[in-house]
């Protein structure tokens, strides 16, 4: 005799301490396997782009760093890049290995993020108490050159705001010396335990098309195979003088991401030790007076310095009639700004590509036919900040 | 491949379809006609040569002062010729554009939020509801006249003891300053030499 059975809904969210953030997923289950997903965001939407029209480009920066807010400045970067290729300003070398060792941290302090609530989510909590510890120090980076521990607020167009503190590379340098480390424990907690892979393998799996089609980057794309990295095929700042792999998956499963994830973490490490290495002397910032602020220095002296000063930070720069998107690998995948200038110091438009946005699209696909338990374990591998999301 | 061969061979195979194109900053930007929006994007994902097969993303920007108010704008990278292209072209309000989702499926979000915030619809678009801003929300928020305080505000009401929905007060204007330098010229410089 067949019985009637029923689905249901269920609501995941907003609050939840799984969803990463404010996500309300409904989902539709039959028994315990998931049918449809319906994922609702926009609950953290802050109307970013439309503030960013009403101020000037300098006044946009700390926007950028509630973006995604686990690796600030790699959002920053993608800004300044667009600006720069639009005034066709040189950046001082200096500056562009400060930027790279600075968006590196960036990586590795998401990954942490990202590597360590995945384990979370599916019950290990060592891991987690392990890496904010490491995090805490990164953080420690960032106030030290910023000021500030998350919404750093340091790159500009031309260059970055200020150089390191006496004594930071050395600080930096031994970090990386010991982080190696740090990331092995981790791997021993995790890349052969038992439940960790049963939780994993075979969860979530993205084939090459379907990663192509549903607009994935950066690992979500890289574990499904496809080596592509835009710090390799498009590179910006110094990433073509320095030398580093890109870890690809095999199977585009959630467990092939962690991998890749860790991996990651290491070639970081390494880039950040050639650009500690190499780190060549001279300015931080471009010397162009129409962008560059006068030194501190001067503005106490010279009443035309200080004019000037109080000019660029009231009425801002000037950008020139242009369109472009300028793009970065941030860790979570291809972070884009597509900006449109009038000409005014104000930017027309300036429309944000965030990468988590395409992959939680996909959340309906990739989890359909698992079953509830696996909801979490596809969110923790997509990497999903919710700041990005809504913006 | 070089970028302008790549030019040369999209302008070829689809002349009659592209009102112009250029390439700016190592990327094609394209202007075609909007009736032939999903031709184009066909030609340029399935093509062997040029294989734009992945979205990056579609948006609009807002021209009030213009007559066809509305531009589309479609970013599409291309993993083999490692490119990009911009395709672009301009409707009036309340045209329907034709969804791209069934080239695309990563164009459903997208588009969703092409409505929300602009208000263009989509036709034969699989789910078209507002994505990012609140449940029963009005207005299009980044077109150029939706005011940057936006019309409601959200506060908890201690007397009806749930959260309530009001008009936006403020308590001073909103102030918009002229910090233009006048050496470049102000607005109320060339307002009075015009005069």
């Amino acid at each position: 005799m067949a019985k009637e059975t029923k689905k249901l809904n269920l609501n995941f969210g907003p609050q939840h301490p799984a969803a990463h953030g404010v996500l309300r997923l409904i989902l539709q289950l039959d028994g315990e396997v998931v049918e449809k997903a319906d994922p609702h965001i926009g609950l953290l939407h802050r109307g970013t782009e439309k503030l960013i029209e009403n101020k000037t480009y300098i006044q946009a920066v700390p926007y950028f760093d509630r973006l995604d807010y686990v690796a600030p400045m790699n959002q920053e970067h993608a800004f300044a890049l667009a600006i720069e290729k639009i005034l066709k300003i040189n950046v001082p070398i200096r500056a562009q290995y400060l930027r790279v060792i600075f968006c590196e941290i960036g990586r590795i302090l998401s990954h942490i993020l990202n590597v360590t609530t995945q384990a979370m989510d599916v019950g290990a909590l060592t891991p987690t108490l392990w890496g904010f510890e490491e995090r805490e120090i990164l953080m420690g980076f960032y106030e030290k050159v910023s000021g500030s521990r998350l919404h750093a607020n340091y790159f500009r167009a031309g260059g970055v705001h200020q150089d390191l503190p006496k004594g930071l590379d050395n600080e930096i340098a031994e970090f990386c010396e010991r982080f190696p480390k740090i990331i092995d424990d981790l791997e021993t907690l995790l890349t052969d335990n038992r439940i960790f892979k049963q939780r994993n393998v075979d969860i979530g799996i993205v084939t090459k098309q379907d990663a192509l089609d549903y607009s994935f980057s950066g690992v979500m794309l890289r574990g499904s195979g496809v080596p592509w990295d835009l710090r390799k095929s498009q590179p910006y700042d110094c990433y073509d003088q320095l030398k580093f792999k890109i870890p690809i998956g095999k199977n585009g499963d959630c467990y092939d991401r962690y991998l890749c994830r860790i991996e990651e973490m290491r070639e970081s490490v390494s880039i950040i030790n050639q650009c500690l290495a190499n780190l060549p002397n001279g300015p931080i910032k471009t010397n162009d007076g129409k962008i560059t602020p006068p030194p501190k220095k001067e503005i106490k002296q010279s009443m035309e310095a200080l004019i000037h000063h109080f000019k660029l930070f009231t009425e801002g720069y000037r950008v020139d009639k242009d369109e472009i998107y300028a793009a970065v690998e941030a860790p979570k995948g291809e972070f884009g700004v597509y900006l449109i200038s009038d000409g005014s110091s104000k930017p027309y438009k300036c429309k944000i590509r965030a990468p988590g946005f395409s992959h939680l699209q996909a959340m309906d696909y990739l989890i359909k036919g698992h079953m509830l338990a696996d909801v979490p374990a596809v969110l923790g591998s997509m990497d999903i900040v919710f700041g990005e999301v809504d913006r | 491949m070089e970028l302008d061969s790549l030019e040369k061979i999209i302008n070829s195979e689809l002349t009659s379809k592209i009102i112009s194109s250029k390439i700016k900053h190592n990327q094609i930007l394209i202007t075609i006609d909007d009736n032939n929006l999903i031709e184009v994007l066909l030609f340029l994902k399935t093509n062997s040569i040029t294989k734009f097969r992945q979205l990056i993303e579609v948006t609009a920007v807002d021209y009030p002062e213009k007559d066809q108010r509305f531009r589309m704008v479609y970013l599409l990278l291309s993993h083999e010729s490692n490119s990009r292209i911009v395709i672009d072209y301009y409707i009036k309000e309340n045209k329907i554009v034709p969804s791209i989702t069934s080239i695309y499926p990563s164009a459903n979000w997208m588009e969703r939020e092409v409505f929300d915030m602009y208000g263009i619809e989509f036709k034969n678009h699989p789910d078209l509801r507002r994505i990012l801003t609140d449940y029963n929300f009005k207005g299009h928020p980044l077109r150029k006249d939706f005011p940057l305080t936006g019309h409601n505000e959200v506060r908890y009401s201690e007397e009806e003891k749930k959260v309530i929905y009001e008009p936006v007060k403020l308590e001073q204007n909103y102030r918009n300053f002229d910090y233009e330098s006048p050496w470049e010229g102000t607005k109320y410089i060339k307002e009075q030499t015009k005069e």
